[in-house]
Formats: structure tokens, sequence, C-alpha cells
């Protein structure tokens, strides 16, 4: 008698007591099922696993490859590379100092400009604007938000530097040039091209993102917090201030470092407009270089020292990175948490 | 009495500074960037003809010409990286919403596929070029579908993950009820109702490299000439975008609008379509 049949007609006819199997023999087929599935089970677990795993390998592969390949740089200069100040390819003298500079300063400007901008954004996102603009604006920040980064490269390239040099840099030049210590900033040439006009293409780019990221935090806020400060008879101003940005703190430093960490590893929005030169800047205006941007214009003609110098760049840029992002992650975990709570 | 009024009048007038700063702010925003598309429409729609998807990018001096190479090299690349990415994501997205609850491993993997997601992607293309181009010895498609499927994998596994984790756990629930194996709940009942969230994650993904230009530079680095031969260099839409718009040729800076215009089509309407895609799916 098969057992898979006996499943099956029991519930339906009145057994014979001395029929009636008992309850694991009849079963044997079922525990084969089991032992199937369990199977299945495990391979499924675990080929899933793997792929999971790729990400990590990933990851590592890239910091052991990029370390490998900077090593030669690293053997000659040591730990001196990062703030060296050379770059002279003829006769292999490299230094990371210029284009880390370039990079954290056209990112500074960068965030300095996006973020209070952003922060309006968001607020007017949240706060004030009416019900029914909200979803479309919102929308068109989204999506303002994927436009790839070489468009805002040949806009600044084509369109705003032009504009910057004439609207901006001439005045600006005029107004502060003669000033101490302030006038240096404002030195130099003023063909449009530089560390100032990369940072603000970068903040074009990075505002979007940031308004967005800055927009769902804002919205985690729970309704009756805000309500019972309007009840307590607050303004619209105090209720962000003393309300929504304490509640959401982490979040919101979390948004922005999420920000800085693009602004950062950004190529194609730099690299049209810093001017690409190998010179420490001494002004806002001077032309300069980041690490993404070194990266772009001189890998293609590059060999042995020199391109062991731009793969311990690349290190550089990716440590950087890594670090910023890795607190913005951070934080954004702590501010989920605190809601949960 | 008078005394509270001038507090009154303070707190009027920063709320209302305040609200104006933020609208201003607001304005800046659109304005700038409806000045870009602006921009970018004006530049690009002049530049668009038959021509550029019938010819090849021209030599340098030369009259005319399109780029029929780049788009069918691009949509080689993208097309590829498509079919490498989205079953390992998906899979990697599966694993970390099933059984992600668990592990430490799997909150580790979670946290660096979040880095990876905003990683720098030059620095993936120095990665693709010494993996993959330095020991072949030439550039090639497949290095450049390498590094896009590097910046692709993480978007398709965080948003396969938070769109089965969306799945009410009822369904799970209930198909485990009825003795059904863990593989067959994930695969046949959690992952088919979370399809169009999924759907969403794999165009967001395309979306997301149909524009990168860094890491294709050392990868698949670009070809003048049509090929279809993806072990070569290939030609491609953002490197050719990149090296014409450099260029000091009036034709070559047209076509690199012409490129961008179509990037920024083919990106937009991917976005568009996979909020479709999700808000039906949401609504139904």
């Amino acid at each position: 008698m098969s057992s898979g049949s006996t499943l099956t007609t029991t519930p339906f006819e009145p057994l014979n007591p001395a029929e009636t199997p008992v309850p694991h023999s009849g079963s044997a087929s079922m525990v084969a099922i089991a032992r199937r599935q369990r199977l299945q089970d495990v391979f499924f677990h675990r080929s899933t696993q793997v792929f999971s795993l790729l990400v990590l390998v990933a990851l590592l592969g890239i910091i052991v490859s990029l370390f490998v390949n900077a090593w030669p740089t690293f053997q000659k200069f040591g730990l001196h590379f990062i703030w060296r100040v050379e770059w002279d390819i003829v006769n292999e003298e490299f230094g990371a100092a210029i284009a880390i500079v370039g990079t954290l300063a056209s990112a500074s400007i960068a965030l300095l400009i996006a973020v209070p901008l952003a922060f309006g954004i968001a607020l007017f996102l949240t706060e004030t604007c009416p019900a029914w603009l909200r979803r479309p604006l919102g929308t068109a920040i989204e999506l303002l938000a994927a436009v790839p980064s070489i468009i805002y490269g040949m806009f600044g390239l084509f369109v705003f530097a032009p504009l910057f040099a004439d609207y901006l840099q001439v005045p600006l030049q005029k107004l502060l040039g003669g000033l101490p210590i302030v006038g240096g900033l404002f030195g130099g040439a003023t063909n449009g091209m530089g560390i100032m006009a990369a940072g603000i293409v970068l903040a074009f780019m990075v505002l979007p993102f940031v308004a967005a990221v800055m927009r769902d935090v804002f919205a985690i806020v729970p309704p009756i917090l805000r309500e019972s400060a309007y009840g307590l008879g607050c303004t619209t101003w105090e209720v962000v201030r003393k309300v929504v940005l304490p509640y959401t703190q982490k979040g919101v430093i979390g948004g922005v470092m999420l920000g800085l960490g693009r602004a950062l590893g950004e190529t194609m929005a730099v690299t049209f407009v810093i001017g690409n030169a190998n010179r420490m800047p001494t002004s806002l205006f001077s032309p300069g270089t980041s690490i993404a941007s070194t990266l772009a214009n001189e890998f293609g003609e590059a060999a042995d020292l020199h391109l062991s110098t731009l793969f311990a760049l690349g290190f550089v840029l990716f440590s950087i990175t890594f670090v910023v992002l890795a607190l913005a992650k951070l934080m954004i975990i702590r501010a989920d948490r605190a809601k949960g709570t | 009495m008078n005394f509270d009024q001038k507090i009154y009048g303070r707190r009027r007038r920063a709320n209302a500074i305040g609200m104006a700063l933020s609208m201003v702010a607001m304005a800046v925003g659109l304005a700038v960037l409806l000045w870009i598309l602006g921009v970018l429409f004006s530049n690009g729609l002049a530049a668009l003809d038959w021509n550029m998807f019938t010819q090849d990018t021209p030599a340098p001096g030369s009259e005319g010409g399109g780029l029929r190479n780049a788009i069918v090299g691009s949509l080689m690349m993208v097309g590829l990286t498509v079919l490498v990415s989205t079953p390992i994501g998906i899979l990697a997205g599966v694993y970390l919403a099933e059984y992600g609850d668990q592990s430490k491993t799997a909150e580790l993997t979670r946290f660096v596929t979040d880095i990876m997601l905003s990683a720098p992607s030059i620095v993936l293309g120095l990665f693709v070029y010494s993996i993959a181009v330095a020991t072949v010895g030439n550039f090639s498609g497949y290095a450049g579908s390498l590094a896009l499927s590097l910046i692709a994998i993480p978007v398709v596994v965080r948003t396969t993950e938070n769109m089965l984790r969306l799945v009410p756990g009822s369904l799970r629930e209930a198909a485990f009820a009825l003795g059904a194996p863990r593989w067959k709940v994930a695969t046949m009942v959690t992952l088919r109702a979370a399809k169009a969230g999924v759907m969403t994650g794999l165009l967001l993904a395309i979306a997301r490299i149909s524009g990168e230009t860094a890491p294709l530079l050392f990868t698949a680095l670009n070809n003048q000439f049509f090929s279809l031969d993806m072990s070569s260099p290939m030609g491609n839409l953002p490197v050719v975008i990149f090296q014409f718009a450099m260029s000091p040729y009036d034709n070559w800076i047209r076509l690199a609008w012409g490129g961008a215009l179509l990037i920024t089509l083919a990106v937009l309407v991917l976005n568009v379509l996979a909020r479709v895609f999700f808000r039906d799916k949401v609504r139904g």
C-alpha cells in the first residue's frame, strides 16, 4: 500500500481502526519530501549567501588591487606622499597634496552652497508647500538628482564658466581684490575655470540629492510632535528649528555627509571646469585639480611610477570617501534606531 | 503686554524671514535646474538629426558624422551589465531580506552595499582596469560592462531587499503554514509579490549606469569605428561626449550636445517608468 494514497484518502473515509496507519510508518515519503526540501533550503540559503558575499569580495578586491598597484609609489615616498606638493612626471617626483587640496576645497565649496539651499528646499517641501504642489516638486527634485553628472560638467564648461568669469569673478576681484588677506583669495586670472567654479557646479549637482535626502528625513518626524508644537503656539520656523531639526539631527548630518561623499568622488562635473593644473591653488579662482580629474586626465598616458602614483591617488580618494560614507551610514542607522524607539 | 507684543513681533518676523528664505531656496534650486535642462534641450535639439543615428563618429577635422557606433556600444554594454547584475543583485537581495536578520555578515554586507552605492565610480574603473584590462592586455567592452555591473549590483540588491521587506508577513506565514519550504516561499511567493518593486530597482539601476562616464574611461575606452566585438575597445556615448565636448571642433561639440540630450532623455524616461511601475503596483 502506498502511503501517499493513504494520506490523501484518510480524511474522507471512515477508517477501520485496525487499518489506521501508525503516525510515523505512513509518512515515510513525507519524511523523504521533508528531507529533500531541507536540502533544497540549505542549498538556497548558501547560494544566495554566496551572491551577497560577492559585494564584500568586490570591496576587498578594490582595496587590495588599488594598494598593490600603488605599492611602488608608497614604497618610494612613504606617508610623505600625502603632503608632498611636487608633481613632475618627467623626473618621477610625485605628491598628492595638490589633488587632495583641490578635492577637499571644491567639495567644501559645493557643500557650503548646496546645504543651506537643500535645507530651504526640504523645509519648503515639508512645511509650507501647498499639498497639490508637493508631489510634482518632489518628483522634479528626485528626477534632477538622476541627471548624469557629465551634463552638469558640460553646462559648467559651455554656459556657466563664461558667465562666472564676467559677472562674478571680475566684480568680486574689483571689490575684494585690494583687501589685505581676503584679497588673496580672489586673485588670479578670471577665465571662469578654477576651484571656485568647480565647487559651484558641484553644488548644482549635489543639491537635488541632498534636498531629496533631507526631505525624506524631515518627513519621518511624527505628526503628533509637530502638532503639539503648533498647539503650543509655535511659528513654523520655531517648529522647524526646535522640533524637526533636533529630532532629525543625525539623519540630516548623514544626508549632508552622503552629499559630501558624492562631491568628493565626482569626476565629470569637476573635470570640465576645475582647470586641470597641477599647481597648488593660491586663490579661490586659480585653476587646480582634484584626485578624480587627475585620474581622468592622466591615466591614458601614464606608465610605470606615474601609473602607480595614479593608483595611489585612487587609494587615497577611496579611503577618504569610504570613511565619510561609513560615518554617514552610521549616522543614518542611528537616526533610524531613534525613530524606532 | 507691550513687552509680550515685542517678543511676539520678533517671533513673527523670524518666521517670516525663515519662510521667505526657504521659498527663495526653492526658487533658486528650481531656476538653476531648469536653466541646466533648458541649455541641454536647446543645444541638444539643435544637434539632433537623422545622421546622428546612421553615421559613425567623425575623424578629427572631418565634417558631419553621427553617434551610431557609440549608441550601439552603449546599448550592448548596458545590456550585458543588466544580464549579469540582475540575477546576482536579486539573489543577494533575497538573501538579505530572507536570512539577513540572523547574521552579522548580512549586516556587514548591507553596510558595504550602501557604501558601494555612493563609492567614487572612477575608482571602480581603476579596479576593473587592474583586473580585466592590465591582465588581458587590451581595453574591452567586457571590462566596461564589468565596471558598470559594480555600480548596478548594489542598486539592485538594496531595492530588491527593501521591496521584499514591504511584502506583508501574513503572506509569507500563510505559505509556510501550507508547508512550503523556504526557497519556494522566497521565490514563488514573496519575490512574485514584489515583482513590480524589483523591476523598479532594475530600471533605476539601468538609469544610473547609462550616464556613467568615469568607470568607462579606463575600461571600454573608446572606438572611433563601428564594432560589435565586446572583447575589443568599444565606442560608448558617455566617453564620446567627454572627448567631443573638450575638443576644438564645432561638429564634435554639436554631437556631444546631441549625445548628452539622448542620455538624459533615456535616464529621465527610465526614472519615470520606474515610478509609474511602482505606483501602479502599490495602488493595485
